[in-house]
C-alpha cells in the first residue's frame, strides 16, 4: 500500500512537472542556443532551410505568447541546426567516399 | 629467444617496407590531378551508360530515355528558349549608354566563345563564369548588373551559347596553385553532402543518373554545364547555371549560397573542365 501511495504521488509529480508551462525565460534560452548553433551552421556554410524556418516559427509563436510552443521549436531549431554542423564536419572528409577515381 | 627475436624484427621490416611502399601512393591520391580526375569522370559515365553515344551526354536527361528524347526532338523545332535567344541577340547588339557593346568586353566579339567559360584569372585569383563576366562588362560601362538567376542574364548566355554550339567545351587548368585549389574546391562541393536531405550533387547525378526522383528524371553530371541555360516547363521560363545551383540546394533543404558564391564558381569550373571534348548544347530545354 505505501509503495503503491510512493509511486503515484512520484508519478503525479511528473506529470505536474511536465505540464509546468514554458516561461518567456524558457524560451529565451532555448532561443539563443538555437541560434548560436544556427549561427555556427551558417558560418560553415552549411546552414539547412529547416534550421531558419523553425527558429522563425519559434520567434513567431514567442510574439503570440504562446511559449511552450515557442520553447519547443527553439529547440526543434537547436537540434536541426547541431546536426547540420555534424554534417559539415564529417563531410570535410566524408566527401572522399563519393569520388569518382 | 633467437627465433623470437628474428620474427619480430623480420615483421617490423616488412612492415616498414609495406608503408614504404604505400606511401607513395597515398601522397599521389592527394595531389590535386585534373587530368586524371577528368579521365576518370568521363570514363565513369561511358562505362555506365555504353550505349549512351558520348556527345549525347550533353542532353541530359534525353540520353538517358528514348521516349523522352523522341519527345525532346519534337519539341526542338519550335523550342521553348527562342523568345530568350531572340532578346538575347538583340540585348547583345544593343549599345551600352556609352556606346559600347558586350562585343567590346569578350574576346572574337564574344561569338563562339561560350567553350571557354568558366576561366581561371590567374590576376584575381578567382574563377571567372560568363554571367560573372558579362556582369562585370555591364558594371565597367556604366550599366547596372543584372540577377544572375533572371531573364535578362539567361537571355545573353542563351544567345552566346547559341553561338558555340556543337563546339567542344574547353577549359584551361593554369598552372598556378590558385587555379588548381578551385578545382579541387569545387570537386569537394560537388561530393559533399548537405541540407537537410543529406544530398550531395554527386547522389543524384553520380550516382542516380536516368532513375527518377518524384516526377524529374536525372541528368547525368557529364555534360550538364553545356546545355546552360535552359528552359524549365517547371520554371515555366530561363534559368541561368546560378538559377540551377541555387534551386538545386533549396531542393535539398540546404540554404543556397549567394550566386556567383566562389563554391559556386569553383563547382561550375570543375564541372566544366570534366566536360572537356563533349560539345556544347545551349541553351537547352528540360522539363
Amino acid at each position: 500500500m505505501k509503495r503503491t501511495l510512493a509511486f503515484a504521488m512520484l508519478l503525479a509529480l511528473g506529470l505536474v512537472a511536465q505540464a509546468r508551462a514554458a516561461t518567456e525565460a524558457d524560451y529565451k534560452a532555448a532561443y539563443a542556443a538555437a541560434e548560436a548553433a544556427a549561427k555556427e551552421a551558417a558560418s560553415l556554410r552549411h546552414q539547412w532551410t529547416t534550421t531558419v524556418s523553425t527558429l522563425a516559427a519559434a520567434k513567431k509563436a514567442a510574439d503570440g505568447g504562446d511559449f511552450d510552443r515557442a520553447t519547443a521549436a527553439a529547440k526543434e531549431a537547436e537540434a536541426l541546426a547541431k546536426a547540420s554542423i555534424f554534417q559539415a564536419t564529417s563531410e570535410k572528409e566524408a566527401w572522399k567516399a563519393m569520388e569518382i577515381r | 629467444m633467437k627465433t623470437r627475436l628474428s620474427l619480430l624484427l623480420g615483421s617490423v621490416s616488412a612492415a616498414l617496407v609495406a608503408f614504404a611502399l604505400t606511401s607513395p601512393h597515398v601522397v599521389a591520391a592527394d595531389k590535386i590531378d585534373p587530368v586524371t580526375d577528368a579521365k576518370a569522370f568521363q570514363n565513369f559515365f561511358f562505362q555506365k551508360f555504353p550505349n549512351v553515344k558520348h556527345e549525347d551526354f550533353v542532353n541530359g536527361p534525353y540520353s538517358m530515355n528514348e521516349d523522352m528524347k523522341r519527345q525532346w526532338q519534337e519539341k526542338e523545332e519550335f523550342p521553348p528558349y527562342e523568345f530568350a535567344l531572340d532578346a538575347g541577340k538583340e540585348m547583345f547588339s544593343t549599345p551600352f549608354k556609352n556606346g559600347k557593346t558586350y562585343a567590346d568586353c569578350f574576346p572574337n566579339g564574344g561569338i563562339g566563345i561560350r567553350q571557354n567559360y568558366p576561366y581561371f584569372d590567374t590576376k584575381e585569383g578567382k574563377v571567372v563564369t560568363l554571367e560573372l563576366a558579362l556582369n562585370r562588362c555591364r558594371e565597367a560601362n556604366g550599366e547596372a548588373p543584372y540577377s544572375y538567376v533572371k531573364d535578362e542574364m539567361a537571355s545573353l548566355t542563351a544567345y552566346m551559347a547559341f553561338t558555340s554550339r556543337g563546339k567542344p567545351m574547353d577549359i584551361k587548368i593554369p598552372d598556378d596553385p590558385r587555379a588548381l585549389a578551385a578545382f579541387e574546391n569545387g570537386k569537394r562541393y560537388f561530393y559533399t553532402r548537405r541540407g537537410q536531405m543529406n544530398f550531395s550533387c554527386a547522389g543524384c547525378h553520380v550516382q542516380s543518373p536516368g532513375e527518377r526522383i518524384r516526377a524529374e528524371t536525372l541528368a547525368p553530371a557529364l555534360g550538364i554545364v553545356n546545355a546552360m541555360p535552359i528552359y524549365r516547363s517547371e520554371w515555366s521560363g530561363m534559368g541561368t547555371t546560378s538559377r540551377r545551383f541555387v534551386t538545386c540546394n533549396s531542393q535539398t533543404r540546404a540554404v543556397p549560397l549567394e550566386p556567383q558564391a566562389d563554391e559556386y564558381r569553383d563547382v561550375e569550373y570543375f564541372l566544366s573542365y570534366v566536360a572537356n571534348g563533349l560539345p556544347i548544347s545551349g541553351p537547352g530545354a528540360r522539363p
